[in-house]
């Protein structure tokens, strides 16, 4: 995996919540067998028109979005089917960072991201940024004032500066463990067979089948 | 120390624990189905690996399958996909219940048919139903094609120890209010992102008065509420599920035995502490009918299409959205909801019991004339058990498409797709924008809803209609 440590670029929004990853990449796109073509189809039935051309309405069609790079949105993020081929298409379109909000409904605090999204997220060096409500709302606020407003995401430092006359920053939590594996570029299943040993000696201990002898 | 359920699976498959926290949990089953591993086939050849555990994976063709003849797939980039999971399959030793096979099937209702769903066990699949399995008392839950690969390479995964949350249904539904209507009503109280970073457990007596048939359909939506996976405690309801004889993959005679005095430690203990808890009264739930475009937006039949600032968890505009999609005006009766076409299928609702209760409710009636219906079962044993009972005469001579098994138009990734501004009721789990087909616009109801709105054209509150 390529590592993630810093990335500088321009800011999207998308002023929706609960966007799923059928929106993201529609289930014909999901037919391909390789890893790459996703990227012109990202958001396929919002981005373009029946007659195949862009959107005119639709946000990151504007004139101002070109180039993205980093694309702000509403919570819980990439719900529903866990395909992955919603991270790729993001990639592919040219996001390298997303970031969006957790909110409290109730006593309870809601995730900004979907949990099967965010892991595939982190399996692919795509960074999810979780930000309080109010943060993600100053951002939304920001781009929407300032044309072409970019920002850099340090990953180390856990930040997001907006590079405006006076900059402004956000700190945002990592989990430890995501973080080490994205900084460093690991690769999970290097990490897994190192530790050959204990998953052999587990497998001599541990019957998955229980006790069955198939038929 | 007293465990929950979850901890008791996860306890027993953690092989390692990492520096950084992350539990190196054993994977028992890896079911595969055709769109999610032909990457995750690729990996393992670019770098040279091969699949650790053959004997532990399974895999099927579901997602896009034709439904009607199966003989001939007329879209060349499903059939290259199909053929790309053969051919993997027959590279790295995987057994295949292939189009070919009379236990064909949708992934997560043939996984249980097959006995490869135990109690106590890990399954995963990529896909994000693999939570139905948790009816069992299995930690189940769907991954990406990333993880995929890993579970191929490893028979385990990385993961991050979610937390708990027990979810009560108090009292018994009132029939027919039924499970579809006891998860969509859970989903609309608490949010589709409510469950997000938990695992469930369902209990309570109207669970335990649930068939297991029953019992997947609820576990089955739980990522619909956020939540990976959602587990109901093993009891002699499963054990009787899988002591029918009919599930090789079972334990058989003296290891049946062994394995349900396993089983039978499995139950949380009475003093084990969740992270968080929910309670539904299960005996005021009234049969469910979605409004908007994710399954959250949710009301009682006898309600009506909300306005944009009365939903609660959903901004204005969030809800304007929802009804300019979905073609709806606030104030409208749910009853007044006329239909186009019916969806009776999905790894959520097509299993043998489902057709039943359509069936019923359809024997000796017509569908309404502007009505198309369409019923899929969710394997071809579903199809046979049927057709034995003689459900598919009573389907047709009502004027239903009676198709073969896979996942059909609960996503449209096969022939059967809504057209643009068609309005479907429909027994799946998802009413995203778009899912059953561009443009089209699904509510999603139970069984005995779907089989009702089919007959009347319009939804109905099944409690008091008379057809």
């Amino acid at each position: 995996m390529t590592p993630f440590t810093t990335h500088r670029g321009l800011i999207a929004t998308l002023d929706r919540a609960n966007v799923d990853t059928d929106q993201i990449i529609p289930k014909q796109f999901l037919k391909l067998i390789g890893r790459t073509g996703f990227g012109e189809h990202l958001f396929q039935d919002w981005r373009y028109l029946p007659d195949g051309k862009p959107n005119p309405d639709f946000a990151l069609n504007a004139e101002r979005f070109k180039g993205a790079s980093i694309v702000v949105t509403r919570n819980n993020f990439g719900c529903g089917s866990s395909r992955e081929h919603a991270v790729w298409a993001l990639q592919q379109y040219g996001f390298h960072v997303v970031i969006a909000p957790w909110v409290m409904r109730g006593a309870t605090r809601v995730p900004a991201f979907a949990d099967i999204f965010k892991t595939n997220a982190s399996k692919n060096a795509l960074l999810t940024v979780e930000l309080a409500a109010a943060e993600v709302e100053e951002i939304f606020q920001m781009v929407g004032r300032t044309p072409r407003l970019a920002a850099t995401v340090d990953l180390d430092k856990q930040r997001v500066v907006l590079h405006l006359d006076e900059e402004l920053a956000f700190h945002f939590e990592m989990d430890p463990a995501v973080k080490e594996r994205l900084t460093r570029g690991l690769d999970d299943i290097g990490i897994t067979l190192k530790h050959e040993q204990a998953i052999s000696a587990f497998e001599a201990r541990h019957d998955p089948q229980l006790f069955a002898t198939p038929s | 120390m007293a465990k929950t359920l979850f901890e008791k699976i996860w306890d027993r498959h953690v092989v390692a624990t990492l520096p950084d926290g992350m539990a190196l949990l054993y994977i028992d089953r890896h079911l595969v189905h055709e769109v999610t591993s032909p990457q995750a086939f690729e990996g393992l050849r670019l770098s040279g690996r091969t699949v650790r555990r053959p004997a532990l994976t399974f895999a099927t063709m579901d997602h896009n399958v034709p439904t009607d003849d199966r003989t001939i797939i007329r879209d060349p980039i499903s059939k290259a996909q199909m053929e790309a999971l053969q051919k993997n399959c027959a590279e790295f030793g995987i057994t295949l219940y292939g189009l070919d096979s009379d236990r064909q099937g949708i992934v997560h209702i043939i996984g249980p048919e097959l006995g490869l769903t135990l109690p106590g066990t890990t399954v995963v699949c990529g896909d994000s139903h693999t939570s139905t399995h948790g009816a069992f008392g299995v930690l189940a839950f769907g991954i990406g094609t990333s993880e995929v690969e890993h579970v191929l390479a490893t028979q385990c995964l990385l993961q991050k120890r979610p937390q708990t949350c027990k979810v009560e249904f108090t009292g018994r539904p009132v029939p027919p209010v039924s499970a579809k209507d006891l998860i969509l009503k859970l989903i609309g109280t608490i949010g589709t992102a409510g469950g997000t970073g938990y695992v469930f457990e369902y209990c309570g007596e109207a669970i335990r008065a649930l068939s297991m048939e029953a019992r997947m359909t609820i576990c089955n939506m739980s990522i619909e509420a956020g939540a990976r996976a959602g587990l109901i405690a093993p009891d002699e309801t499963t054990f009787q599920y899988l002591a029918d004889g009919k599930r090789p993959f079972a334990p058989q005679g003296r290891a049946f035995e062994k394995a349900v005095a396993f089983w039978k430690t499995l139950p949380s203990d009475a003093d084990a502490t969740f992270d968080r808890t929910i309670r539904i009264n299960a005996t005021d739930v009234a049969p469910q009918v979605t409004w908007g475009t994710n399954p959250g937006m949710v009301v009682d039949v006898t309600g009506r299409v909300p306005a944009p600032d009365e939903v609660a968890g959903y901004s204005r505009q969030d809800v304007e959205h929802a009804l300019q999609y979905m073609g709806l005006q606030p104030g409208t009766r749910m009853t007044d909801i006329t239909i186009d076409v019916v969806f009776i299928g999905s790894c959520t609702n097509a299993r043998i019991e489902d057709l039943r209760i359509v069936a019923n409710t359809l024997k000796g009636r017509k569908v309404h004339p502007k009505v198309r219906v369409l019923i899929v079962p969710g394997s071809q044993s579903v199809r046979q058990q049927a057709e034995a009972e003689g459900l598919d005469r009573t389907f047709r001579e009502a004027g239903c498409e009676w198709r073969h098994a896979g996942c059909s138009m609960c996503l449209g990734m096969n022939p059967d797709q809504l057209q643009s501004g068609e309005r479907c009721a429909s027994t799946s789990n998802r009413n995203f924008e778009g899912r059953q087909g561009k443009g089209g616009r699904t509510h999603l109801v139970s069984p005995e809803m779907a089989a009702a709105t089919a007959i009347a054209g319009h939804f109905v509150d099944i409690r008091s209609w008379k057809p």
